[in-house]
């Protein structure tokens, strides 16, 4: 079982083939037999990765480092860029949650899309997804991986407007798409600005040949460009408004794509290429500063949102924010240990909140929920965990990784603890006012709601109750202090480095438990504001919103950045494609075209005249030929050029023959 | 003996002549009869070559050019004929059915 | 002598065919061309080619002509008119063009050629010029000679077909030849014309 060949194209291969047999007879399987395939081909996918990765394991440390190649694409010269994959330990974890998350999402999709009648289509666009996903993390090469980038973002696009009838949600897609593709812009220059530097894309030739090979302004060039499209495709500032937008699609996705998988691919972007990062100080400190930036920007709107899943995509945005901090302080490891936890407790979270939905015949504001707890009894308890794990409470795994990653952000710089910490009071009681808000107090149910109650179907239970098993104990692979890094962080040593990266200044031991302690203490006080506000005295809420009015308006607009993109890009762009249209396609193509048809017909209008039907003209012609001919006899070709002349004079005394005549 | 230059050129101003009728006049019958100059401006070349050669084949045919000189005659008459009954006329610049 | 006689049928030739082409009445020109014709036959007989010469006497001038007059007068045409800045522009090109006719046979012969080579059939002395004719015609010239026959039959049925119109009685049948041969062609063909026209309404 584990020798033998490592087959790694299996684990994109499987859900490709599954697309392929659905597009060919999924029409025939029907709602279950399409359900079965896709779950089915992602669940041996899951083995398949699973197994690649015990056979990684099995090798010596300093030795798990896999490459299989499956298809010669492009060998160009020097260049070479195939379809290879790249099985190490930060692609091991990357492949294990992208297949094994993805699992458990299609198995609960089976139920939550059970009553849709486009299912078949559902799954098609899902597994290609995970396609596109297991082919991005398992690339050897940017241009590869790049591939990978962009089949995601389709599948985004074709996701988030799957019901592609309502309006807003077609909207969101292409607005999805549009954003993504401004980040891809960074990344293709990126990508060039590297292969006119070194002549590789391959990450093996590539990173060994970095340190010689390219100066300190390319590397920092190549970064930054790239690192804007980890923006776009993550979501941070300034890309991040496709995503509470994307929150159209079914929940189901939102889960995947919008928590799990996509938006992370981003983050391992930057980690994958951290020896790029580390020889360009100045990135690294702009991806610190915008991912901790952003995860106080995303976490002050989302206090202000009543849309569930809004809250929850800000929430996204600002765990994301989190990632990219410790990539930019240095602790790689860390930010991929948050990436890990975060996909087991945000899912759980989307996953629930669709269990609720589903629940309450598809009410999604908050304002009409409440003291579901006794009543969804699964779903509870399992959100339950997850809003503690987001929250950085002991012993639940957002802790261990939140924790690891606020520890190196002080050994580098305390300010961007400090804006990580801010952040972490502010997740802590907007998660809880989501909890709060949904689950206990009184009821505020429509009517409709009350009467179909019900709890999901066993298929949407099950994976919560994995997913909330994974948040408990995730986080007991990266327990702190322990001598030579924790487990985790020495799988992912052969990669990052060290003690899988290490910050700029690592704070001592002491400091690191006041530092634990005084996260804990702070997401305390945040779960007691929430508890203060939402439960006990929920009239003090409402209050304390009218003293900050303007505070509020702002955070519940979302700082209005929707408008201004939409002022100083959306709308210029749009008046030119109009005028472009207008003018240059109506009137100038069109026109040519058209004018081409002008031209014959006035061309024919003009030969006609020489038909005027006398014979004596006829023979005029005929005799003028016959000089030319004779003519030709002797001076050649010159002749003709003659003659072309005489016929043309010809042509007018003819045209004035016809006038004349018609004024006779 | 008549030198085949001075021939060639009589043959050849009558011809141009012919042409010059074909050209000028209205009258299809006219027209006709400039047709008829040129053909025997035609035969006219023919049997002076014949006696500049010593050959009697341009004597041959010229025979066949009148044979079908006369052919074409009756026919093209007919043609006249049946155009004046349509027309009224046998002015060619008053019939113009061809015109595009 | 020879060539003094050349000379002024030459010029009768000429003349007569300005004639033709000139005079405004159809009459005058046809019997213009008849003059024309005769001149030519006078030429002929100078180049010593006597069997063409009184063919082009009995055929052109005494059955063609005639024709034309015959249909001339049927039509009962009168003076021709010729104004108009049409005409005038197009009487133009023509002349021109025939100018330039003439000045490109001009120029054909200031050039100088030697004609090619003669024909295989020398004449035969002693013979008489319609002997020597008569003899290649049925010999070397047989086919084209059987072929022209039965293109003046050709002729005359497309002109009695032509010629009858969409109404009226059939004409009477033209009564079958005794025998193909050239010398009755132009009676036959005039005397079917002549059957054929007066009788038809139009």
């Amino acid at each position: 079982m584990l020798t033998g060949a490592l087959r790694l194209w299996l684990i994109p291969g499987l859900p490709l083939a599954a697309v392929l047999v659905n597009l060919a007879v999924g029409h025939r399987l029907g709602r279950r037999g399409v359900g079965w395939l896709a779950c089915g081909a992602v669940g041996l996918s899951f083995l398949a990765a699973l197994r690649a990765v015990l056979i990684l394991a099995a090798r010596p440390a300093a030795d798990r480092f896999l490459v299989e190649t499956a298809y010669t694409w492009i060998r160009v010269g020097d260049f070479t860029a195939n379809v290879s994959f790249l099985l190490d330990p930060l692609s091991a974890v990357m492949i294990l949650v992208v297949t094994g998350v993805g699992f458990l999402i299609h198995v609960y999709s089976t139920g939550y899309m059970a009553h849709d009648p486009d299912v078949r289509r559902f799954f098609l666009y899902l597994n290609l997804f995970m396609f596109a996903m297991l082919t991005l993390v398992l690339a050897d090469n940017f241009l590869l991986m790049f591939v990978g980038w962009e089949g995601v973002g389709l599948c985004s696009y074709l996701l988030i407007g799957f019901w592609y009838a309502r309006p807003s949600a077609a909207e969101a897609g292409k607005k999805a798409f549009v954003v993504n593709r401004i980040g891809d812009f960074g990344f293709i220059l990126g990508m060039l600005v590297l292969f006119t530097a070194s002549g590789t894309l391959q990450f093996g030739r590539l990173f060994a040949d970095a340190p010689h090979v390219l100066t300190g302004a390319t590397v920092t060039a190549a970064t930054l460009l790239l690192f804007l499209g980890a923006t776009g495709k993550s979501a941070q500032l300034p890309l991040h408004t496709w995503l509470p937008d994307a929150m159209e699609g079914p929940t189901p996705v939102s889960a995947l794509i919008h928590a799990a998988t996509m938006v992370t691919a981003g983050v391992y972007l930057v980690a994958r290429s951290h020896v790029l990062f580390q020889l360009a100080p100045v990135s690294l400190g702009v991806v610190a500063w915008v991912g901790a930036l952003t995860a106080l920007f995303a976490a002050t709107i989302g206090l202000a949102q009543n849309d569930i899943k809004r809250v929850l995509a800000y929430s996204t945005i600002s765990q994301l924010g989190y990632m990219f901090l410790a990539c930019g302080v240095g602790v790689f490891g860390a930010g991929i240990f948050h990436l890990m936890t975060h996909a087991f407790f945000k899912a759980l979270l989307f996953l629930g909140a669709g269990s609720v939905i589903h629940a309450l015949s598809d009410e999604q504001d908050m304002r009409r929920m409440g003291g579901l707890a006794p009543r969804l009894p699964w779903t509870h308890f399992t959100m339950l965990v997850a809003t503690l794990a987001i929250a950085g409470i002991p012993p639940f795994a957002g802790f261990f990784s939140k924790d690891e990653i606020l520890a190196g952000a002080f050994g580098a710089r305390p300010v961007l603890w400090a804006l990580g910490l801010v952040g972490a009071a502010l997740t802590a009681f907007y998660m809880f006012r989501l909890y709060f808000l949904t689950f206990r107090g009184r009821p505020r149910l429509t009517e409709h709601a009350e009467q179909h109650l019900h709890e999901s179907p066993p298929s949407m239970i099950a994976p919560l109750f994995v997913l909330a098993v994974l948040s408990v104990i995730g986080g007991f692979v990266g327990p702190p202090f322990v001598k030579g890094g924790h487990p985790f962080a020495r799988w992912l040593a052969p990669v990052f480095g060290g003690e899988a990266g290490a910050p700029a200044r690592e704070p001592a031991p002491s400091a690191e438990a006041i530092l634990m302690i005084v996260s804990v203490l702070v997401a305390a006080a945040g779960i007691l504001a929430a508890w203060h506000f939402y439960l006990r005295d929920t009239a003090a809420a409402g209050r304390l919103r009218e003293r900050l009015a303007g505070v509020h308006r702002v955070l519940f607009h979302k700082y209005w950045v929707d408008e201004l993109y939409d002022a100083i890009a959306v709308t210029p762009i749009y008046r030119v494609a109009l005028w472009c249209w207008r003018f240059w396609d109506t009137r100038i193509v069109d026109g040519a075209v058209n004018g081409i048809a002008v031209v014959v017909e006035l061309a024919s209008g003009a030969l006609r005249l020489f038909q005027t039907g006398f014979v004596g003209n006829y023979a005029l012609a005929l005799a003028l030929g016959v000089a030319a001919v004779i003519l030709s006899a002797f001076f050649g070709v010159q002749a003709f050029v003659i003659v072309a002349g005489v016929m043309l004079l010809l042509a007018l005394a003819a045209v004035l023959l016809h006038f004349l005549r018609a004024l006779a | 003996m008549i030198p085949l230059a001075w021939l060639l050129t009589l043959s050849g101003l009558v011809f141009a002549i012919g042409v010059v009728g074909v050209l000028v006049r209205r009258n299809a019958l006219v027209i006709f009869m400039s047709i008829e100059l040129m053909l025997n401006a035609a035969n006219l070349a023919f049997v002076a070559f014949a006696r500049e050669l010593h050959s009697l084949d341009g004597q041959v045919f010229v025979f066949f050019v009148m044979t079908v000189a006369a052919a074409e005659v009756a026919v093209g008459l007919a043609i006249i004929v049946n155009l004046f009954r349509l027309r009224e006329t046998v002015f060619v610049d008053e019939i113009n059915l061809l015109k595009g | 002598m020879i060539p003094a006689l050349f000379v002024a049928f030459a010029a009768v030739l000429l003349v007569s065919s300005l004639f033709v082409i000139l005079n405004r009445s159809p009459v005058t020109s046809a019997l213009s061309l008849v003059l024309a014709f005769c001149a030519l036959a006078g030429i002929y007989l100078l180049l010593r080619a006597e069997f063409i010469g009184l063919v082009q006497v009995v055929v052109y001038a005494g059955a063609i002509m005639v024709l034309f007059l015959f249909v001339i007068m049927y039509l009962n045409l009168g003076r021709d008119i010729e104004s108009g800045i049409t005409i005038v522009v197009r009487r133009g090109l023509g002349w021109l063009l025939g100018a330039v006719l003439v000045a490109e046979g001009a120029w054909l012969l200031a050039r100088g050629w030697a004609p090619g080579p003669g024909g295989p059939s020398a004449a035969a002395p002693g013979a008489g010029n319609t002997q020597q004719v008569g003899a290649l015609l049925y010999t070397r010239y047989l086919f084209p000679f059987e072929i022209t026959s039965l293109l003046l039959l050709v002729a005359m049925v497309g002109v009695i077909v032509i010629a009858r119109g969409r109404r009226g009685p059939a004409a009477p049948p033209v009564a079958p030849a005794p025998g193909v041969s050239a010398g009755s062609a132009p009676a036959r063909t005039t005397g079917g014309t002549a059957a054929v026209t007066p009788e038809e309404k139009p």
